[in-house]
């Protein structure tokens, strides 16, 4: 900038709008710094210790048979409670996004409730209900039903913990539409239901699909709460997350990065689609709400 | 005038007419029950309804026992870690969220978008994967710890470890509060503030950063929520020893792997207060917020 | 096809904001009916009353003699133009066009070549022919409302709402549409009530104007009516510019101070009243035993007029009035006024 024909005049008036050259580039170098440590390293870790021994021992630790069921799992889980949330969450976002009634902020604060309880909790709440010594275990262990240590405790601690993902993305993009595109189909005569498939829903997809993203990410790579439920039998009660937790303590490292580095591409792969879904439809997803 | 025969009265609204439900605005979009039933309904059976379990099992420890429980060494030893640690880790986000949310608004640089969008890493990666990972660079073989271990400094399996997992997963709190107010905060506002004949500095300070306040606070305080009660990102770098680097979210799971539920529902209970008085602040925050600058 | 709207003492309320406090008007059938009033008058409350978007607290709405309680909105067949249009943003024009063609029952429903024909009969009529793939944002804002009222229109509506037309246009789209809209209307002859806070909209386009304020009707009638004569001292502020001097009746004449100003009044009452003139009714005379004595201090361009800013004694508020072409006083001039044309009102 020094060699700038620019008047002396133009130059100061730039130096008290913009920071200047050094603070720039120390601000630069503290905040590339400590992205590079405490974001970009720990993910470089991963992929480097999966593969440290080599692509085979990789293949091999993904491709094994317990490795194999905590996969399948870890699917099971998520295709069962992202569906549901995905109901449930439409449902409370057409509730609260069109309509006034009473309660409706205590409302919205339950349903984000979930984002502040340890998810170490949102496991231990189930055991208190449903464990050996619950309030219920012992109707439960009368009639054969197992849930803790159990498919359905795992499923119930990952709804849990994802349960707001959905409405929260929603509510405020159906706030901001307002109610207008929907009298206007009602007016010219459509039913409540064409009315929601037709009109409602292709409004809000790209928000939606984005909470569903999220949620899925979330339910996928869940540990604390499924820790508490899950009773870690190998192969059985294991998701992924789980079985990187095993190996880890079996000093099995290379198999414990491998199976993480899997759950690492998936971060990877939901980050990259969630930003492009920023970039292109940022109208249509409230940025502010991201978390 | 050649029109129709017009008739108008107007009259005063003498009749009370209040709608019989008052409780909620009539409005001729359907499902409203419907809408609110699934809700209300999935919102107590996974969530309420398990919540007031938690609240009963440690009512029912007994006045003496919970006592007995908040006060034991071991039990105050895993809050102290864990509430220090999270204040901790929350500070140090809130000065350098400030400072990256400032970087990627402000600056042009190549690579910005990709930084922007790595910010929500830790938002994206599971916790266990997080911990392992900077568990094994962390150790002191590991790539930092290797580098730190000439200065006797022992990051990995000591309450510095639990720091570091905690810093890593509340980041992106205080940069996505701070970076929409940074980006709508209109240039004009320094402007006006250089043409007063301001400095920088004084532009800054004065200008710029009270207006960031609410959402830094907003930041600061759901990464210290959100990193009291972490555990996955943090069990593995901590090293849990009993006293020393164990959390209050491990305590939990020992007490419950020793069939001891109430000691885990007393510690929980803890943790779930101070988290709702967290969410109470954090609306207090908002609602001055938005009654003094008309966002959050 | 077109009906008659009767509302009848309709009342609503929101939490504690009675958005209308009894409100009564007869639509002839084909008649185009403007509801002026300004914002929280209630007036798009009155007009989604009578599309059945709220549900008024007492009163009742009638088309002919059907009570509209008993429709449901699909039965109403009312065609409704939103104020920001409202436009399915993922459909293209057609499709919107044909939106409430389709939801209809499968016995009602027309075929998908008719649905087309009368698609593209309905653009040709308001003149956006060849638009029919394009989508809502790929159009400009005096296309999209064609869109809107083409999509309103093809249900065949029995009564035609607009709320606010106009209002998200430039000043010079707002022109040229309010001449199509009138036109539009001749052709297809729909009982049409539209909401407006633009008096000069009002004025230009309805065949009568109800005027709404704070819940209330304050007059309805022809825009000359409701221009020249206004029911209420709202009516005539809110309709145009007026000057407003405090007078006192007295035997048939209004006198300012101890002047008279105005004569020739049939009403026996007397006492304090109100006297508003617009400034076109103020014209500079040279002697008239009735008029207003007053100092010009400032001469403006007010479109293609010219006015004066008249001081006058007893007046904080300069007096405004319109020159005709010929006159041509200099500021610091001494004038007289005279009123051609004035509304009383006795003081409240």
């Amino acid at each position: 900038m020094s060699d700038s024909p620019l008047p002396a005049a133009i130059y100061r008036t730039d130096r008290a709008l913009r920071d200047g050259f050094w603070i720039r580039a120390l601000l630069l170098t503290l905040a590339l710094g400590f992205l590079l440590l405490f974001l970009f390293l720990p993910l470089i870790a991963v992929f480097v210790e999966a593969f440290a021994k080599g692509y085979g021992l990789f293949l091999e630790s993904i491709t094994e048979p317990d490795a194999l069921s905590a996969v399948r799992l870890t699917l099971l889980v998520a295709a069962i409670a992202v569906p549901f949330n995905l109901v449930v969450g439409v449902a409370a976002a057409w509730a609260i996004a069109k309509f006034e009634f009473r309660g409706k902020s205590l409302l919205i604060s339950f349903i984000d409730l979930p984002f502040s309880v340890s998810p170490v909790i949102s496991g231990l709440v189930y055991v208190l209900l449903f464990g050996a010594q619950g309030f219920l275990g012992p109707w439960l262990k009368a009639h054969d039903i197992e849930i803790i240590f159990a498919l359905p405790g795992l499923v119930l601690a990952t709804i849990f913990v994802t349960f707001p993902f959905v409405a929260r993305e929603l509510i405020p993009h159906m706030q901001a539409l307002g109610s207008s595109d929907e009298e206007a189909a009602l007016t010219l005569g459509a039913s409540p239901w064409r009315t929601f498939l037709t009109i409602t829903l292709p409004n809000v997809k790209w928000s939606l699909f984005y909470g569903v993203l999220l949620c899925n990410a979330r339910a996928m790579g869940e540990f604390g709460a499924v820790t508490v439920v899950s009773g870690r039998i190998r192969g059985l009660t294991t998701t992924m997350p789980l079985h990187v937790e095993i190996l880890y303590n079996e000093y099995n490292s290379v198999a414990a990065f491998a199976v993480a580095s899997l759950l690492a591409g998936l971060a990877l792969v939901t980050l990259a689609l969630k930003t492009y879904l920023e970039w292109h439809f940022a109208d249509a997803i409230s940025a502010k709400s991201r978390h | 005038m050649a029109g129709p025969s017009i008739s108008f009265t107007s009259r005063r609204g003498d009749c009370v007419a209040v709608t019989a439900s008052s409780w909620r605005q009539p409005s001729i979009l359907p499902g409203f029950g419907l809408s609110l039933a699934i809700t209300i309904s999935a919102l107590s059976l996974i969530v309420l309804i398990p919540l007031a379990a938690l609240f009963l099992k440690a009512a029912s420890a007994g006045p003496a026992d919970i006592w007995a429980i908040i006060t034991s060494a071991r039990t105050q030893a895993a809050l102290r870690l864990s509430f220090g640690a999270a204040l901790f880790s929350a500070i140090l986000n809130a000065i350098f969220g400030l400072i990256i949310a400032w970087v990627l608004v402000r600056y042009r640089f190549p690579g910005r978008r990709l930084l922007d969008a790595a910010v929500d890493l830790p938002f994206a990666l599971p916790t266990a994967v997080a911990g392992i990972a900077l568990a094994s660079i962390y150790a002191p073989n590991g790539w930092i710890g290797a580098l730190l271990a000439p200065y006797n400094i022992k990051v990995a399996y000591t309450p510095l470890g639990v720091m570091v997992a905690l810093v890593f997963i509340g980041l992106p709190f205080v940069v996505r509060t701070v970076q929409p107010v940074l980006e709508e905060a209109d240039a004009d506002i320094e402007e006006a503030a250089a043409l007063l004949g301001a400095s920088r500095l004084r532009t800054i300070f004065r200008v710029i950063l009270p207006g960031i306040v609410p959402a830094l606070l907003t930041g600061f305080v759901l990464a210290f929520a959100r990193a009291v009660g972490e555990y996955g990102s943090v069990i593995f770098i901590a090293g849990n020893v009993p006293m020393f680097s164990e959390i209050a979210p491990l305590l939990i799971v020992i007490r419950l792997e020793q069939f001891d539920y109430a000691g885990a529902s007393v510690v929980a209970t803890i943790m779930l207060i101070v988290s709702f008085a967290l969410i109470l602040a954090i609306n207090g925050i908002q609602s001055w917020s938005r009654g003094r600058l008309g966002h959050v | 096809m077109s009906v008659a709207v009767t509302i009848e003492s309709v009342q609503k309320s929101f939490s504690n904001f009675a958005a209308l406090r009894g409100v009564s008007l007869d639509v002839q059938p084909g008649e185009l009916v403007a509801l002026l009033g300004p914002s929280g008058s209630g007036k798009t409350t009155l007009l989604r009353l009578i599309a059945g978007l709220e549900q008024a607290d007492d009163g009742r709405v009638l088309f002919d003699e059907t009570d509209t309680r008993r429709l449901s909105l699909r039965e109403r067949r009312i065609g409704f133009v939103f104020q920001h249009y409202a436009l399915f943003r993922h459909m293209d024009v057609a499709s919107n066009i044909a939106f409430g063609l389709k939801a209809r029952p499968r016995s009602e429903r027309p075929s998908a070549s008719e649905i087309s024909r009368r698609v593209s009969e309905l653009l040709e009529l308001v003149q956006l022919g060849g638009l029919e793939r394009r989508f809502p944002t790929q159009l400009s804002g005096g296309q999209r409302q064609r869109v809107a009222l083409a999509r309103a229109l093809a249900i065949e509506p029995r009564v035609l709402l607009l709320d606010e037309p106009f209002g998200a246009l430039d000043a010079k789209v707002r022109k040229d549409l309010r001449g199509w809209l009138r036109d539009l209307h001749r052709r297809t002859g729909h009982t049409t009530l539209f909401v407006t806070h633009d008096q000069e909209e009002a004025l230009e386009l309805a065949d009568r104007v109800a005027i709404l304020n704070d819940g209330r009707l304050e007059q309805v009638g022809s825009p000359d009516d409701v221009y020249d004569h206004p029911a209420t001292p709202f009516v005539c502020e809110f309709l145009g510019e007026a000057n407003k001097l405090p007078v006192e009746v007295v035997g048939g004449q209004a006198f300012f101070g101890n002047r008279p100003v105005l004569g020739g009044l049939q009403q026996n009452q007397g006492g304090a009243a109100s006297l508003y003139v617009r400034p076109q009714h103020m014209r500079i005379v040279d002697d008239t035993p009735l008029a207003l004595p007053g100092v010009v201090e400032d001469l403006r361009r007010n479109g293609p007029l010219r006015r004066a800013e008249v001081a006058v004694e007893g007046l904080i508020r300069r007096i405004d009035v319109d020159l005709a072409s010929q006159v041509a006083p200099a500021i610091g001039e001494r004038v007289r006024l005279r009123i051609t044309h004035g509304s009383l009102f006795a003081a409240a």
